[in-house]
């Protein structure tokens, strides 16, 4: 099988979406696309199924919260990866905190669904479509996402630790 | 009234059960047949010394037949996510120790590969080859701790307490290498924090002898073992699809048959330099994991062996004092490095801004990181793609309909690690 560069894989994404890719650049040699959350089903599952991409397997996704970017503070991530050619591609898609919903994947990949119980237990994405959203680590008592960036590392509201010395 | 007679006759009847030594009676035989029509609920763990860590089943039973089973996970969750984003780079290789614990210089040193990625360091070839070193060497410790606690599972404890007697060697390589022994926290960005010393290099040398020996006496224990193999061949079967679709890596994925290893799909740390094979199993089930296990012990020992045979001279360091830590007699007896550690330490280094992934062969699949830097003393966010949280949730699929005690032969031989899947 021959290996597509950055810019064929790109250019066949782009024919095929005429609208929701955002934008596209190379990363430390990762080739990463970010588009609208509005297409992530069908942009995953094309290049799932295309026979050139076939970009067959889910290594990870994961959120990232950018809280000083406006309406785009949440960010998902997909890592896809093609075992044949040894290519990897990066997607990302940010839409805003107050409205963190995001169609699940799991009709694609079933490893999907810790992955994405996990971004619900940390983050707080609704992943809609899911058989079973609940918190995956965390204590099913917990009525905060924990990795947002609001929450500092420890329990705010613990008052026997001084921590004024290490600037937490 | 005769028909009350029969009855009662009947009941009072001894019938000679299955295997011809215990009797029962056919009342006894109608209580069972009316109970094995409902189903019990049973608690299989957290604390169960069978699952080998914190592991959490809650089991819908039919008789021994599992039906279903809802699996809890995160009993040692230590948020290393969030840890992280607080520490400076360095800081976190002792978080990355406690991930996968029984081969933690892979860990580390994936994450060391991962910032010098960032930072676009290059490697001087010895470095690279003393990783690979320990790095196989820490996957010899964690097939043989997999392949031998799957033995005592399925009741054979011999094999498994002698070749702990190696793992201690292995250990003692590592403790000469760098002080410690479980959570080793080894090497630092940019290579190693001091050479080979002799005495490791003998320690090498001796185990590349010893151990050959050892691990076929353990093979021959059990690989043909007729008692072994009836308790596990075809136990836990996964295929190849299912397989995939679970996002299974690592020995397991190879067990299904799928050749798929990091250390040749995309090369690091000069993997490309040694000659070795991926052993892949057929069948995916617990004996295919157990012989792709055993094989790849007798790959590592190839590579190990090769690179100790061609390790280059040369420093053990990339020259890169923005990002290395000098040694500490520098430290106290010259300005430059002075500087250099401070700015380390208080993390005042200039970071690339930008998205790095990295992965790495780890013990029981890709181990990968995935860090996100915006130029400050901490990462921005890090992400570990932890193998064995993503093939878990494979793990009622694969135990519906078979015997409880299957079920605990397939969660020794997925060899899945508590620490690594709470993260």
């Amino acid at each position: 099988m021959i290996k597509l560069t950055s810019e064929e894989i790109l250019s066949r994404i782009q024919s095929a979406f005429t609208e929701g890719i955002v934008e596209a650049y190379e990363s430390f040699g990762m080739l990463t696309v970010v588009f609208k959350r509005e297409i992530n089903i069908e942009l995953l599952s094309f290049l799932k199924q295309d026979k050139d991409l076939n970009f067959h397997f889910l290594t990870d996704l994961c959120a990232v919260h950018y809280p000083d970017r406006e309406n785009e503070e949440m960010g998902m991530i997909y890592h896809l990866h093609n075992f044949f050619t040894g290519t990897r591609i990066r997607l990302e898609c940010f839409f805003p905190i107050a409205d963190p919903t995001i169609r699940t994947i799991i009709p694609l990949w079933n490893s999907a669904n810790w992955q994405e119980r996990e971004t619900f237990d940390f983050y707080g994405v609704i992943f809609e479509g899911h058989p079973d959203l609940r918190r995956i680590v965390n204590v099913d008592e917990m009525d905060y996402f924990p990795q947002l960036k609001q929450y500092p590392l420890e329990d705010a509201v613990r008052e026997d630790k001084n921590d004024a010395m290490f600037g937490r | 009234m005769e028909d009350f007679k029969e009855e009662t006759l009947r009941d009072e009847m001894v019938f000679p059960a299955d295997n011809g030594q215990t009797s029962i009676t056919a009342s006894k035989t109608r209580e069972l047949i009316q109970s094995e029509q409902d189903l019990y609920t049973l608690n299989l763990g957290p604390t169960h010394p069978a699952t080998h860590g914190i592991f959490q089943n809650v089991l819908q039973m039919d008789g021994e037949k599992i039906i279903s089973s809802v699996p809890t996970v995160g009993y040692i969750h230590r948020a290393f996510e969030k840890l992280a984003e607080h520490r400076p780079f360095y800081q976190i290789t002792p978080i990355t120790d406690r991930l996968n614990y029984c081969s933690s210089p892979i860990n580390n040193f994936g994450w060391h590969m991962t910032v010098e990625k960032l930072l676009g360091v290059e490697m001087p070839k010895r470095v690279d080859y003393l990783r690979v070193i320990v790095m196989e060497l820490a996957r010899i410790s964690d097939h043989l701790i997999c392949n031998s606690v799957l033995a005592v599972d399925t009741g054979a404890l011999s094999g498994f307490l002698y070749v702990f007697q190696m793992r201690e060697k292995i250990y003692e390589i590592y403790e000469e290498i760098c002080g410690a022994r479980l959570t080793t926290n080894m090497g630092r960005i940019g290579g190693f924090e001091r050479d080979l010393s002799a005495k490791a290099v003998q320690k090498i040398k001796d185990f590349l002898i010893e151990f050959p020996k050892v691990w076929k006496e353990f093979e021959s224990l059990l690989t043909r073992n007729r008692i072994f193999m009836d308790r596990i061949v075809g136990v836990g079967a996964i295929s190849a699809e299912m397989a995939l679709d679970y996002g299974f890596t690592g020995p397991n994925l190879r067990a299904a048959g799928v050749d798929y290893d990091v250390r040749v799909a995309s090369p690091y740390s000069s993997y490309n330099d040694f000659d070795f094979d991926i052993p892949v199993g057929e069948n995916g089930d617990t004996y295919d994991r157990f012989l792709v296990r055993s094989a790849e012990i007798w790959n590592s020992l190839k590579i190990i062996n090769q690179a100790f045979d061609n390790l280059p001279e040369g420093p053990y360091h990339a020259d890169v004092p923005e990002f290395y830590l000098p040694p500490k007699e520098e430290v106290y007896n010259n300005m430059e490095a002075l500087i250099y550690h401070f700015k380390i330490v208080m993390a005042e280094i200039e970071v690339p801004k930008g998205e790095v992934y990295h992965s790495v062969e780890g013990g029981n699949g890709e181990l990968g990181f995935y860090l996100v830097s915006d130029g400050g003393r901490t990462p921005y966010r890090l992400h570990f793609r932890r193998p064995c949280f993503i093939y878990y949730q494979a793990y009622p699929e694969m135990i519906k309909g078979q015997y409880l005690s299957d079920a605990i032969i397939t969660m020794s031989s997925m060899n899945v690690i508590a620490g690594e899947l709470d993260g």
